[in-house]
């Protein structure tokens, strides 16, 4: 076995951090999507990775039809948009049903609703994986040669924190904000004060919807397009979502990192075993902390 | 004959009936080779092994209350354990079962031991890391495991090659399995393990180990999930990672809840009905997912107790109805 190969050089650690850091990003955003549900609508959304994977193709799909460079950015407002739309028909068609359902079978049904759409995409679009171009092609090096990464990945770096800024401004400085951390807070006051807490719902189920189609756009240009790749983030979302305490934002935001940064330097490691990692992480963090490293809501 | 029905207890009425169609499908299932084609016979064959999977989750899921989302990591070690014995060292079938099994039993116990101090879904969350985590482990150690490739061509003896023998060798090792479920299930710790399924605080109060009870169970449930990994290894000779992936526990976990998780042959009831229906759709149509997904989804939003918890329900309530 290959754990002490040679051992890289400095700058090397240092890139391959950035490029974990930059693939976190996408991890948190399928993740961040997960935790507000669990937190407001207390719904654990399996469907969440399958959002993922159908911003992936929607966006494939788009960039393809607009054509260019241009179609990448297009794609990128665009498909979000589409899976963000199907997530509030989702919502209304039958997690609405859930809400007061046992925890093991809102899982189940929304496992269920994975498996619906995974059909649904093979029959669009195919069993064949696709693939597109990066708008931002070759590297880019800073100090000297001491970091340097693709520069579509310093794309994605900036995205992540761009969103949970976004979502933080969203949640703590907006109206609708505020209403969404009552709902979490105290469902039946909200209806109680003439609040519509449905609406409320369906505007927190598609913005995950959104978020996740946004994280498969971002991540379609670096990666080969699949109906499985859904169910890879998704389990490494779920654990995400619980490492960092169910519910809480910085806690998804926190732990992408971890888990990111883990998983690439396990790459320098151990190339074979990099996949271990992520999951040796959450069970270490689950044994001291099983209720997450921040503040869980439940 | 209404009027001495009518003197029967409920409970009497519904054993009978349990009896003779149990009685029924046993018949059934010991001349299954004499009128089932080769691919049907398979097919009844990895079904057996499905139900003692089903119902080894039951145990701790269903009884004990503990949220398993992980029971195939278990499968899978007893399936890799006995496929690595069998081909890497020769050792015979007998010991190399009972080595899986026993290794399947180390695990649960590791893991188990870790768990049970969680409540709910954190207990659940931390079986299915630990679970990722050793899948992960198996799907990249080539030297070991064979990595993502699997093993194949494992070595059984010819006894059980055949799919006669095959069939009849897991037909009673399933059957044995299930009746020493049931006997743990009626016995007075299954009869503990329900009760601290149902109140917690309560047992605990007059002096129940409910830790205990619980790991007990898990540890149970792993093991004979182990058996039906071995058994799925005789049957198909080969093993690779999917097989202990999140998304088997969870299909698994479905069949479970489909099939009713609080009676005793909801399980494999279960087991029965998805595989049929994944080949049934597997066969007329390519994207055989589409159906299954949407009957799944109907069928848990409208059958929430599961169809033999719907049917006892109905038969109970309409006996009683009569003998009111």
């Amino acid at each position: 076995m290959e754990f002490f190969a040679n051992l890289p050089e400095f700058s090397t650690v240092i890139s391959q951090i950035f490029v974990g850091l930059s693939r976190s990003m996408i991890l948190f955003m399928v993740a961040v999507g997960l935790t507000v549900s669990i937190g407001v609508l207390r719904v654990i959304n399996f469907a969440n990775g399958t959002f993922y994977m159908l911003g992936a193709f929607t966006a494939w799909s788009v960039a393809l039809w607009v054509g260019g460079t241009a179609g990448f950015w297009v794609a990128l407002l665009i498909a979000p948009l589409v899976v963000g739309l199907l997530g509030l028909a989702v919502e209304a068609g039958l997690l609405r049903r859930l809400y007061n359902r046992p925890r093991l079978m809102q899982l189940l049904l929304t496992y269920a609703v994975v498996l619906l759409f995974n059909d649904v995409t093979k029959l669009i679009w195919g069993v064949d994986f696709k693939s597109m171009r990066a708008p931002l092609s070759g590297y880019i090096t800073f100090f000297d040669g001491l970091l340097y990464m693709p520069s579509y990945n310093m794309l994605l770096l900036i995205s992540g924190p761009l969103v949970a800024a976004g979502l933080w401004y969203f949640i703590n400085h907006t109206m609708t904000g505020k209403i969404v951390r009552a709902t979490a807070t105290d469902r039946e006051m909200v209806d109680a004060l003439g609040l519509n807490s449905n609406k409320i719902f369906a505007i927190v189920f598609m913005l995950s919807c959104y978020l996740a189609g946004l994280g498969g756009a971002l991540i379609a240009p670096t990666t080969n397009i699949v109906v499985g790749m859904g169910m890879t983030i998704l389990i490494n979302a779920v654990l995400v979502v619980v490492v960092g305490g169910l519910g809480n934002i910085w806690g998804a935001f926190l732990a992408s990192l971890i888990f990111g940064v883990g998983e690439s330097l396990g790459l320098l490691i151990a190339p074979r075993f990099a996949i271990v990692f992520p999951f040796a992480i959450a069970t270490i963090l689950l044994i001291l902390k099983p209720t997450g490293i921040m503040k869980s809501v439940w | 004959m209404l009027n001495i029905m009518g003197d029967m207890s409920i409970e009497r009425k519904m054993s009978w009936v349990k009896l003779i169609s149990i009685g029924i499908i046993v018949i059934v299932l010991l001349f299954a080779p004499a009128y089932l084609s080769r691919y049907y016979l398979y097919l009844a064959t990895l079904i057996l092994v499905t139900i003692l999977f089903a119902t080894s989750l039951n145990l701790p899921l269903g009884y004990g209350g503990l949220l398993v989302l992980h029971q195939a990591t278990f499968y899978g070690v007893g399936a890799y354990s006995f496929a690595i014995l069998l081909k890497e060292t020769g050792t015979p079938v007998l010991p190399a079962a009972a080595v899986a099994l026993l290794s399947a039993l180390i695990l649960a116990l590791f893991i188990g031991w870790i768990c049970v101090r969680l409540r709910g879904l954190y207990f659940g969350f931390l079986t299915l890391a630990m679970g990722q985590l050793v899948w992960a482990i198996v799907y990249r150690w080539y030297d070991f495991t064979g990595g993502d490739d699997g093993i194949h061509a494992i070595p059984v003896p010819d006894m059980i090659r055949s799919e006669i023998g095959a069939y009849y060798v897991i037909l009673a090792v399933v059957i044995v399995s299930l009746l020493l479920i049931y006997r743990v299930v009626k016995s007075p710790f299954g009869l503990t393990l329900q009760a601290v399924r149902d109140n917690p605080q309560r047992c605990e109060s007059v002096g129940i180990n409910i830790r205990n009870h619980r790991l007990i169970a898990f540890v149970m449930g792993g093991g004979f999930a182990g058996i039906a990994g071995v058994l799925f290894v005789i049957l198909e000779r080969s093993v690779a990672p999917p097989i202990m992936f999140w998304t088997h526990s969870v299909e698994i976990l479905i069949m479970v809840l489909l099939g009713g998780m609080f009676t005793f042959l909801g399980p494999a009831f279960g087991a029965v009905a998805l595989t049929l229906l994944a080949t049934f759709f597997g066969i007329f149509t390519e994207y055989w997912l589409l159906f299954l997904g949407s009957i799944k989804i109907i069928m848990l939003l409208f059958l929430p107790q599961g169809v033999l918890g719907f049917v006892e329900e109905k038969i109970t309530s309409k006996i009683r109805n009569k003998t009111v």
